[in-house]
């Protein structure tokens, strides 16, 4: 990567481990939640971080907002570490907007006020431009000026999402972290806060990190998707490469279970082992080889390293072997 | 619905006619479901399709006589078999209920007892409904954890609900419907909380279990990709009513009404949507059907939408024997999606 094309956003072999109680009597056992994760976004840049739950993507996008340090590994905005700025100048470069409308906005405040808050907290500007900034947001997003004095209870789910996007843009960041965005939204809105977030990047040159379960969602927005499985990312391509030649075992298992609109194909069969692992006690080797339909005995002794190749980045000893690939089923 | 097929014919399982849900709530009246009529035969998966709200849930609770105490049924008709659902009491439906007729409902979590083994609610079903001893009872259990895919089954027996993960627990759930093998099954939104491989995992065994035990099937849910994929019909419900139903052919290729067409158009598709442009979407939010209601509910949000729209709730308008949509408009004026 060139000088010019450093990455806005970029994570270098992060690691967030927990220490779980067993019990009253039992010991501590760490919890790998993030276990050696780098990566990077370009600017203007969809990256749609994919996986299930578990994996480790809630926690790395807290750690991203620095709501909780990574224990070990640095974040980078712009190329410079996150850990080292101080709060305002992070709400500046990166901001949330999460899954749930209904909990990520306080009952009790007013719209005007939660979109504002940033501003209030950060001290930014001459409150006297605080009212037109917000009204601006919500003209941005949507919504009529009157909802700046209604609260949350009074709004559906789309426009609670809708507050959510105001207040995350109104320090006009670089990167939004989107957590789930659109997941407990009705069909029909999600696709209202889909549009949005498509235009609004095309608007304000945003940067996202979309992470999602739904790989249709992330299939049509973003232009990158990282895999994510136990703490690892295990595949990370642009887009159209990932979902037209998944290269990782667990990709083409994840991309296998999405169920397209499309009549008359039938349940896929994927083929994937049942047990999940307990992320405490992982399996040793590739931590997804129990589950996977290739799996050789070097799979359970050595851990994959992440390859990276011009079709992107993969974690696999059979995407690095020289075998053909088994017939898909 | 056009002609449907006569309760005397062996092949249906339910018949649903004219069934409206309503409830007193502070504003007036909900009428949560209102005039919903369908058919589920032997073997055929019928899926009731909407958005929350719609009233899909309580259409399932009011067949099962499941509903809230606040809430008020009535129908035209109401048949299982040749049984008149409308005339059991509590008594008898709770015979129904589990034997014949099973229930699977979202959240495992909340529907298995915490207190209890696994073992012990699963015996409970066949013991109370057929009689057999402890001993047939736990060989059924075994039996069919194994039909679902739970391997070391003896040992889950004796397992309690929070020790399993959310896969594995809808899993128990569907064996604890098939305990006395019912020849309709409910399941309400069953892989909405789970991930996405377990949830693809979940469906083939349904699919699998229901052809193995020729069973009907009613499946709830939101998502058009599960309707698709599992479904042999559909009814979508918007508003408590009813506005488009057929087969899953008829309706995915050809959806008549506006919002079906506006449904199907929201969802990414990957390979057929373009990356970045926007997605066809409905604009405004559903109505909540309280108190007297004219015309349309659709019609603030239809792009189709006229000045008789305002006027009368459409009836039904029928394309073939069991494919309909309740619009004013005809076939011609609405235009066909593209693919």
């Amino acid at each position: 990567m060139t000088e010019s094309q450093q990455p806005v956003l970029e994570l270098l072999d992060v690691h967030r481990t927990f220490t779980v109680s067993r019990g009253l009597f039992k010991g501590k056992r760490a919890l790998g939640a993030v276990n050696g994760v780098s990566l990077g976004i370009n600017r203007g840049d969809v990256l749609g971080l994919v996986g299930e739950s578990g994996c480790g993507k809630t926690t790395l996008a807290r750690m991203l907002l620095g709501l909780l340090p990574p224990t070990s590994g640095q974040i980078l905005i712009d190329g410079r570490a996150i850990a080292g700025e101080d709060r305002r100048t992070r709400s500046r470069m990166i901001q949330p907007i999460f899954q749930d409308p209904y909990s990520s906005l306080n009952p009790r405040k007013m719209v005007g006020s939660i979109i504002s808050l940033p501003l209030r907290v950060h001290k930014v500007g001459d409150p006297s431009t605080w009212r037109s900034k917000v009204e601006e947001m919500l003209d941005l997003v949507g919504l009529p000026g009157r909802v700046y004095h209604s609260y949350p209870g009074q709004l559906s789910g789309g426009q609670r999402q809708r507050v959510a996007v105001a207040r995350a843009l109104i320090m006009r960041p670089e990167v939004v972290i989107c957590d789930e965005p659109t997941s407990s939204l009705d069909v029909s809105v999600q696709a209202q806060i889909l549009n949005l977030l498509i235009s609004l990047r095309k608007e304000l040159g945003l940067t996202y990190l979309l992470i999602s379960h739904n790989l249709a969602v992330v299939e049509h927005l973003a232009t990158r998707v990282a895999v994510m499985y136990l703490g690892r990312i295990v595949e990370e391509a642009e887009t159209d490469r990932l979902f037209q030649n998944p290269r990782h075992p667990y990709t083409r298992a994840l991309l296998e279970s999405v169920l397209t609109p499309e009549p008359g194909l039938g349940v896929p069969v994927v083929h994937l082992g049942a047990g999940f692992p307990n992320p405490l006690d992982p399996p040793p080797g590739c931590t997804f080889h129990p589950r996977c339909v290739f799996a050789k005995s070097d799979c359970s002794e050595k851990v994959p390293s992440s390859r990276r190749d011009e079709e992107g980045m993969v974690a696999c000893f059979l995407a690095e072997s020289k075998r053909k690939e088994p017939p898909k089923v | 619905m056009a002609k449907r097929q006569s309760k005397d014919n062996p092949d249906v399982v339910l018949e649903v006619e004219g069934l409206n849900v309503d409830i007193s709530v502070a504003a007036g009246e909900l009428h949560a479901v209102r005039d919903v009529s369908f058919i589920v035969r032997q073997g055929e998966t019928l899926c009731l399709v909407g958005e929350s709200g719609c009233g899909k849930s309580m259409t399932a609770l009011a067949v099962m006589d499941l509903l809230p105490r606040a809430a008020r049924r009535s129908a035209k008709a109401l048949n299982f078999f040749s049984m008149d659902l409308l005339k059991l009491g509590e008594r008898e439906m709770a015979d129904i209920r589990g034997d014949r007729m099973a229930m699977i409902f979202q959240e495992p979590m909340t529907s298995l007892n915490p207190a209890y083994t696994i073992g012990n609610q699963l015996k409970e079903v066949i013991i109370r409904h057929r009689g057999v001893s402890h001993l047939e009872a736990r060989q059924r259990a075994m039996f069919l954890l194994e039909k679902v895919g739970i391997t070391a089954a003896e040992s889950r027996l004796s397992q309690y609900p929070h020790q399993l993960s959310g896969g594995l627990r809808q899993r128990v759930m569907i064996a604890m419907a098939l305990m006395c093998e019912p020849e309709l099954i409910i399941a309400d939104e069953p892989t909405t909380a789970l991930d996405v491989t377990i949830q693809a995992q979940i469906l083939h065994l349904l699919k699998d279990l229901q052809r193995e035990f020729h069973m009907a099937m009613i499946l709830i849910t939101h998502d058009l990709g599960i309707v698709a994929r599992i479904a042999d019909r559909l009814a979508v419900i918007y508003a408590g009513q009813i506005v488009e139903s057929g087969t899953v052919q008829e309706v995915f290729e050809n959806s008549m009404h506006p919002y079906t067409h506006g449904l199907l158009s929201c969802i990414p598709v990957p390979g057929k949507t373009k990356r970045g442009e926007f997605l066809g979407s409905i604009p405004g939010m559903v109505p909540t059907p309280i108190g007297k209601l004219n015309g349309c509910s659709f019609r603030n949000r239809c792009s189709y939408a006229f000045q008789s729209c305002s006027g009368q709730n459409p009836e039904i308008r029928a394309l073939s024997l069991n494919w309909g949509y309740r619009c004013l408009l005809e076939p011609e004026k609405l235009k066909s999606p593209c693919a």
